[in-house]
């Protein structure tokens, strides 16, 4: 986009490089404002389906579909408060904290194959790293509300994502394992092909690795039944009992770009990314680099993809949460420490063993071995130098 | 680098479309980083302290990133930045009592930290600024592809530096030792920390049994034979102390 608006419309070199740099940072912003109001209604959908009520039927038509809209109205129009003896700044400052490690983790994030803000070598690290740095925002809050409530959810919150880091961590190493890259846009591109291909289906262990990774986020973004930071029947509401307005919607924009977030990170790891169940881009004779329109029709079934994949892990994400009651948080540190810490351990080297004792799957012929080449494998001067100048793909363009 | 930057941007000629925009972010990071880096020393709440430190030590992050460095970058995000949420934990702990507790240090704490702090700072200005030979990049910044020769080089093959026409078992053994010694270490330290950190054995299994064996009700006898079960059970796992 810089090339196109440098050499067809003629603009200054530093012009057009913040240009773009602007509508990649409003386009993720959109996808998590956006998500989060969609989300949001979805929310008060399910749960009203699954407690057998109606949810919003009255704002908006037929479906309270603008019911977000209006909350978020409502929430402008609220006076921002703050208790007395706060910690003016920090208060201040932690809702912003929290959105904008959610916001990001989405730069390094891809949609379809070029639909990326800034390409990473190592995604997957940098996303991982990234969002759990949420955790300080709430930190903040709940020290800085000085209140008791706040305090105690900012550090249930504390203890759960530090514990919860260490199997989710683990999870994610299976499919890095198997695609033999940190890059996410790589680690996509090796599950091409139909549904088969996906890391979901390479082995029984990815299988139970997958459901591990599904356990972690859950708890890594704070979602019932591990939302002991905000347990409405014990803490009021946890480390934001004392926001109101604009920087509580703040709080819950950074947790629906969290859930949206791990969700597609899911899609990418283990289902096949921007790879459809089925690849209907291929059977319609639409391949990459036959032409640009069929390069763009690609990578925006691709983003559909992808998009309707983490859309799918959010909804169960609702599901899983009106549907279990919230755990104690000496259950949450047992179910880390005791059950998915171990078990995602036992399921790497399962994995591990079984790529390399059946290297082209159960059945030979049904799916590309995901891993038989890899990067740097090849330790001779020649093949070094090739593999690592194919992987490079991330060129910082900065500069003049 | 300080030179070559430095003149690079001061060099470049205004209009505004001529800054060397490298140079205009890398002044933008190094000044939160060194803004922040003075902030903690300058704050006295603890919490606030933490909070300047992820500031700055994020700020070193966007250097790295900056430089290409990408696996370098996530790393000071995942190790320092992420470490010091739990230096946060720990003075929100600290403080949580009585909010706002400050932390002032005396003056002789003062002059003595702000000496150490000075000759550390010439001393590395000085090996900043002896090297001459600091390099303009040829045409901008180009990421090496960082994480798969480190992490080849930490499982023993160095891709990166493959000898000239050597056959391919004869490559150079990477970082294995050095790998596995940090690995050893960190064991180490973990199962101190659990030990350290382990519940203490109760004295109060004894007590409860000397109480059953004088007028045992059905609970306590439950009890007691809980406790001794558990007092057995530790003190078979802590080597029969």
């Amino acid at each position: 986009m810089a090339d196109f608006l440098i050499n067809t419309l003629g603009l200054p070199a530093w012009l057009a490089w913040s240009i773009t740099a602007m509508v990649a940072a409003v386009l993720i912003l959109n996808v998590i404002a956006g998500g989060a109001l969609a989300f949001i209604w979805a929310e008060r959908k399910i749960a009203g389906r699954i407690q057998d009520r109606l949810g919003p039927t009255r704002t908006g038509g037929k479906f309270g579909w603008l019911q977000s809209l209006a909350d978020g109205i409502k929430l402008l129009a609220k006076e921002d408060l703050m208790p007395d003896g706060a910690d003016g700044m920090l208060f201040r400052i932690a809702p912003y904290v929290s959105f904008c490690a959610s916001f990001c983790a989405f730069i390094a994030f891809p949609f379809a194959f070029d639909f990326i803000g800034q390409r990473l070598n190592v995604g997957v690290f940098f996303v991982i790293a990234v969002l759990g740095l949420e955790v300080f925002g709430v930190i903040l809050a709940g020290y800085a509300s000085a209140s008791k409530w706040s305090l105690f959810g900012a550090m249930r919150e504390a203890a759960q994502v530090v514990s919860y880091e260490v199997p989710l961590g683990m999870c994610v190493v299976v499919p890095v394992m198997l695609a033999g890259s940190m890059d996410l846009v790589t680690i996509a591109e090796k599950q091409g092909g139909w549904f088969t291909s996906w890391f979901l289906f390479h082995d029984p262990f990815t299988f139970v690795v997958f459901w591990i990774y599904v356990t972690c986020a859950i708890a890594s973004v704070n979602r019932a039944p591990f939302d002991l930071a905000e347990a409405e029947s014990e803490l009021v509401a946890g480390f934001h009992t004392e926001y109101s307005g604009l920087r509580w919607s703040y709080f819950f924009m950074a947790e629906y770009g969290s859930m949206f977030l791990v969700s597609a990170l899911a899609a990418i790891l283990f289902m096949g990314g921007w790879n459809g169940p089925v690849p209907v881009a291929s059977i319609l004779g639409l391949s990459e680099g036959t032409s640009d329109t069929a390069n763009y029709f690609v990578r925006l079934l691709g983003m559909v993809n992808l998009l309707g994949k983490a859309t799918l892990g959010v909804l169960a994400m609702m599901w899983i949460r009106w549907t279990l009651p919230r755990l104690r948080i000496d259950q949450v540190m047992a179910t880390c420490l005791k059950y998915c810490t171990p078990l995602a351990a036992a399921m790497f080297l399962g994995a591990m063993l079984w790529q390399i004792a059946l290297p082209g799957g159960l059945v030979p012929g049904l799916r590309r071995p995901a891993a038989e080449i890899r990067e740097g494998w090849l330790p001779g001067p020649g093949g070094a130098a090739r593999s690592v100048g194919e992987d490079a793909g991330a060129v910082v363009k900065v500069g003049a | 680098m300080m030179p070559y930057v430095a003149t690079a941007f001061f060099a470049a000629p205004l209009p505004l479309a001529f800054i060397n925009w490298h140079s205009f972010f890398f002044f933008l990071f190094a000044a939160v980083a060194c803004g922040f880096a003075v902030a903690v020393v300058a704050a006295d709440n603890v919490v606030r302290m933490a909070f300047y430190l992820v500031l700055s030590l994020g700020a070193t992050a966007g250097l790295f990133f900056l430089a290409g460095a990408e696996f370098v970058g996530a790393m000071q995000l995942m190790i320092y930045v992420g470490g010091t949420l739990v230096l946060l934990v720990f003075g929100v702990m600290l403080t949580a009592q009585a909010p706002f507790v400050s932390i002032k240090g005396n003056g002789r704490d003062r002059v003595v930290a702000g000496v150490v702090g000075i000759v550390l700072l010439a001393v590395l200005l000085q090996a900043a600024l002896s090297v001459t030979s600091w390099r303009q990049p040829a045409a901008g910044i180009v990421a090496e592809p960082a994480a798969t020769p480190i992490g080849m080089a930490l499982v023993g093959v160095r891709v990166d530096e493959p000898g000239v026409g050597a056959p391919a078992r004869n490559v150079r053994p990477g970082y294995v030792l050095p790998f596995e010694i940090v690995s050893i270490h960190l064991l180490v330290v973990l199962v101190g920390a659990a030990y350290l950190a382990r519940a203490k054995r109760r004295k109060t299994p004894r007590a409860i049994e000397v109480a059953a064996s004088v007028e045992p009700p059905a609970s306590v006898a439950e009890h007691a034979a809980i406790g001794r079960d558990r007092s057995r059970g530790a003190s078979v796992l802590s080597g029969g102390r």
